[in-house]
């Protein structure tokens, strides 16, 4: 039996003995867990030499070589007046941020549902737009804009600036679950008498409350990291990254070290709650969904 | 307009309606056309503000095509962003369709977590770290010279170091996209692209990749734009005499105090950004409803 | 006291398409009230439009005579059962059943001591705490009934409540409607795809095609009194002959058709000379001698056709039939006279009386399709 059409040997299939093929086909793998290994080095050598760093008595944050062991930067890092007022600053700001964004990004989600096609993609475009504006281009058009009304740099344009993008990921994360809303449960308690108002409260605010409560945090955490657009609008203001960053330039002591530590414990610690919780809401709503 | 008040009546979606217009008119239109104002216009005495000189010209765009250096920097800024995307792409690719197609669920929303504890960490000490890994006298020096691949230690500050702080602060927002729009991708269509003898690198040319092309322009696009417009990595971990864009707008709201030419490189630098968004998008024929999610 | 529903000349149009089109009908005080129909017939917009979720395009919807335009849902004495049930996932149920008690300013005290007595009626005591989730099918319907019924509303409106229920609890809840509905003398107003839910529950049934009302009548007259060809055709089984009318006599009418004449009851707007359909229930066809042909004792009317197959039901045997000319019928054959059933293939006729077929104008279209 001859085929019409000669089909060439498949590549998949490439004639060998079967001891040189297993090791031939063994190569990707090795390949492949050599390049996982690899990335997760680049992930995570540099912030374990960080922390560690903290505990290195050498003078500028290194770990080789290692001097010996103490405590003493955690005790520096406690003393400096500075670096409280900075984390005070930017507690401040975190707030002012959160107090806008999760407000105008809920407002913003609400809006684009009840639009149609046209006029929806339009604002939409013009609401993410803020995400894909380099931070610094934010920070400038923020300082040019209050400058003309004779207000500088400062708290209010910190926020301001920082607000202006951080809607847009608030905006996302209540579109999303609003996206899961049943509307049936408006009409619902409408046809019970309830007013516009009690259903939004009583009904569409409680639904919206983990997506509200999730964007909250992230606008806090997005808040306190900022550095790009802060940098421009900060004026005389001094809010934790910033203060790092300074820190290089004036005298980088392994204290820095020390506070990148507590920051990265807190951080991990809530990467894990979330991620908890986050779980526990998707087993919930598995189970009352089934 | 009718559909909001009509759900949330008059009160609530007047409320709304006032919030959103703060945000788009107050917070995103009003800032980006004040600096298009401030781009065109001279930089004034303000005794000339609003005088014969204050017209509206395209001088302070010209000073930056005619000014070599500036020219030259921001033409390295350009396509170093680009490299520091390629790149990115490159190391995320692989491990973003083996959590989406291949591991198992466990093992995936383990690495994944372990994923998310970089991304959390802001990214001055992100960098900050890079700071110290490649420091002159630093461990990364002390290790390669331990296992005798150095024999002197290299300076890594520079392009190499910038790249590598880039790449690594980068990373999640081309890994994340990737990943969920691989993790749509049904099994079963591999399977039978290999079944039909696909070799491997022709089922992800063929199969995955288009597939995965809206999460591909999502991470490209934010890549791009957050290099270009990166401020901390090029400062710490740049050679003393390179300079990134940003610290030349940095340099003339600060230091060189003409804050019309600062506007007028930021909004070189915004339409660039948006350049690339559009472009990337036309070319993957994704939509922007794609792009944020 | 409980109000009445009067719908006068309403039309809903969506852009070029009319959901609903010239519809009136009056439901009385304290009626149980069905509104039949396939799906996009319209019916759910009537009822969307006497909740106030829509306001008609043209005519009034009155409650109680007072004319609801410009009255929201929450304005109106109504409340609804909704297909989902949409109860409030987040509430427990006690808040649930309370909530359009809240909703009228009742105190917390009030409505709580209100809902335990309607968990008392709807037997759920204990119930309160619970979350929606946790109950089963039916718990969560008879929590949708309590919530629509602590509104004291004066008029219940049910969108097909009852069909994601299996088939048992669906029989089950018919029955603990009616009584519900008996004990409250609420108005009902129910709409169903499903004609042995309507049939078996109501007092009345209003049938719909297209956006256009076709009837409105009792159960047993709508079987029995066919107003138009789809309802013939839609509310039970039923077998169609198509002929031309020859005479009206007496109210009865005779039809010249491709398998002889026959007579039958004469259906409203019937002329003789016009084409028009003979309906006659598989119930009402008897099997006759075979080779019997009219006057031979057989009846007046005798209508020759093959034997198929027969489906052995129980207490009735369906014998599938086809005419000469390939039309379909049915019968349904009590199983006492089954003796001599005919065999597959055989020659055989089904006589029917005159009372029990009507003639209705038109020629018959095809029976529309079953809805899951």
């Amino acid at each position: 039996m001859t085929s019409a059409v000669a089909l060439p040997p498949s590549p998949a299939m490439p004639a060998r003995t079967p001891l040189a093929s297993r090791a031939a086909a063994a190569i990707p793998k090795i390949l492949f867990w050599i390049y996982v290994l690899a990335f997760f080095v680049y992930l995570f050598a540099p912030l374990v030499v960080m922390s560690a760093a903290a505990f290195n008595t050498s003078r500028f944050p290194t770990v080789t070589p290692w001097l010996g062991t103490t405590t003493d930067w955690f005790a520096q890092m406690v003393d400096d007046a500075a670096m409280w007022r900075a984390l005070w600053t930017s507690a401040i700001v975190a707030l002012g941020v959160v107090a806008i964004a999760v407000p105008v990004g809920t407002a913003a989600a609400l809006v684009l549902t009840s639009l149609h096609a046209r006029a929806k993609s339009v604002l939409y475009a013009l609401m993410v737009s803020p995400l894909l504006t380099p931070g610094v281009v934010i920070g400038i058009a923020t300082l040019v804009l209050w400058r003309q009304i004779g207000v500088g740099g400062g708290l209010l344009l910190i926020v301001l600036a920082q607000a202006s993008f951080i809607s847009a990921y608030v905006m996302l994360m209540v579109a999303a679950r609003l996206q899961r809303f049943d509307r049936t449960l408006e009409e619902a308690a409408l046809g019970l008498g309830a007013s516009k108002l009690m259903v939004f409260r009583r009904v569409l605010l409680p639904f919206l409350k983990p997506a509200l409560l999730a964007a909250a945090l992230l606008a806090t955490l997005q808040s306190i990291e900022n550095y790009n657009t802060t940098l421009f609008v900060r004026g005389f203001e001094t809010p934790l990254t910033v203060y790092i960053a300074t820190k290089v330039r004036t005298g980088l002591t392994p204290a820095v070290n020390a506070l990148a530590l507590v920051m990265i414990a807190i951080t991990i610690a809530g990467a894990l709650a979330w991620e908890i919780a986050r779980r526990l809401e998707a087993r919930r709503s598995a189970a009352s969904s089934s | 307009m009718s559909a909001l008040t009509g759900r949330f009546g008059p009160g609530l979606a007047g409320l709304f309606l006032v919030l959103v217009g703060f945000w788009l008119a107050g917070l995103v239109l009003a800032p980006n056309l004040m600096m298009i104002d401030f781009a065109l216009r001279p930089n004034l005495l303000p005794a000339d503000v609003g005088g014969p000189l204050d017209t509206y010209s395209l001088d302070n765009l010209a000073y930056l095509a005619g000014e070599p250096v500036h020219r030259e920097i921001f033409l390295k800024t350009v396509w170093a962003s680009a490299l520091v995307t390629i790149a990115t792409f490159v190391v995320c690719y692989p491990l973003a369709f083996w959590l989406a197609q291949t591991a198992s669920p466990s093992a995936a929303s383990l690495v994944v977590l372990a994923l998310v504890i970089p991304f959390w960490i802001n990214e001055v000490l992100r960098t900050l770290a890079w700071y110290i890994l490649l420091a002159f006298r630093g461990p990364l020096n002390a290790f390669l010279m331990n296992l005798g691949i150095l024999d002197e230690p290299m300076r890594w500050y520079g392009d190499g170091g910038v790249l590598a702080g880039m790449v690594y602060a980068y990373i999640l927002f081309m890994l994340f996209p990737i990943y969920n729009s691989i993790e749509s991708l049904e099994k079963a269509q591999i399977e039978a692209a290999r079944d039909l003898g696909a070799a491997t690198w022709r089922i992800h040319l063929r199969i995955v990749i288009p597939h995965a092309k809206a999460g591909i322009a999502t991470g490209c696009v934010f890549t791009f734009m957050l290099a270009a417009g990166s401020y901390v990595a090029p400062a710490l971990l740049g050679a003393p005499g390179s300079r990134w864009f940003t610290q030349i707008i940095y340099n003339w709201f600060f230091e060189g105090g003409d804050w019309n030419r600062g506007a007028a490189y930021a909004l070189v630098l915004l339409v660039l950004c948006l350049a690339v968004v559009l472009i990337t998008l036309r070319v993957f024929r994704v939509s922007l409803t794609d792009v944020a999610k | 006291m409980s109000h009445s529903v009067a719908l006068e000349r309403v039309t809903m149009a969506f852009g070029e398409t009319r959901a609903v089109d010239d519809v009136s009908f009056t439901v009385e005080p304290g009626e149980f009230f069905s509104i039949l129909g396939p799906s996009g017939c319209g019916k759910t917009t009537i009822l969307r439009m006497v909740a106030g979720f829509l306001a008609p395009s043209a005519g009034r919807v009155l409650i109680g005579e007072r004319d609801m335009a410009g009255l929201g849902p929450n304005q109106r004495p109504t409340a609804m059962i909704f297909q989902s049930l949409a109860l409030f996932p987040l509430m427990p149920v006690w808040e649930n059943i309370a909530f359009g008690l809240e909703a009228r300013g009742v105190s917390k005290e009030k409505r709580r001591r209100r809902a335990e007595e309607l968990l008392d009626l709807i037997a759920l005591s204990g119930y309160g705490e619970r979350k929606i989730s946790e109950l089963s099918g039916g718990q969560k319907q008879r929590v949708a009934i309590a919530r629509a019924l602590a509104v004291e509303p004066q008029v219940l409106l049910l969108d097909e409540p009852l069909s994601a229920l299996d088939l048992k609890l669906r029989q089950h809840m018919r029955a603990e409607l009616r009584t519900i509905q008996k004990r409250t003398g609420v108005t009902f107003l129910y709409i169903t795809h499903d004609q042995s839910e309507a049939l078996a529950m109501s007092d009345r049934v209003a049938v719909m095609s297209a956006g256009v009302l076709q009837q409105v009548a009792a159960p047993r007259t709508l079987y029995d009194e066919p107003a138009t060809p789809f309802v013939a055709t839609f509310v039970g089984e039923t077998n169609a002959v198509p002929g031309r009318v020859v005479a009206i006599e007496n109210g009865e009418a005779a039809l010249d058709t491709a398998h002889g004449r026959f007579t039958a009851r004469a259906g409203a707007g019937l002329a003789a000379g016009a084409e028009a359909t003979l309906y006659v229930r598989p119930e009402a066809l008897t099997l006759a001698r075979q080779g019997a042909t009219a006057g031979e004792g057989a009846g007046p009317n005798v209508l020759a056709a093959r034997a198929e197959r027969l489906d052995f039901e129980g207490a009735f045997g369906l014998l599938h039939g086809a005419t000469a000319d390939g039309a379909r019928l049915l019968a349904a054959l009590p199983s006492t006279t089954l003796g001599g059933a005919p065999a597959p293939g055989a020659e055989i006729a089904f006589s029917f009386s005159t009372r029990d077929a009507i003639a209705l104008p038109g020629h018959a279209q095809a029976r529309p399709e079953e809805e899951p």
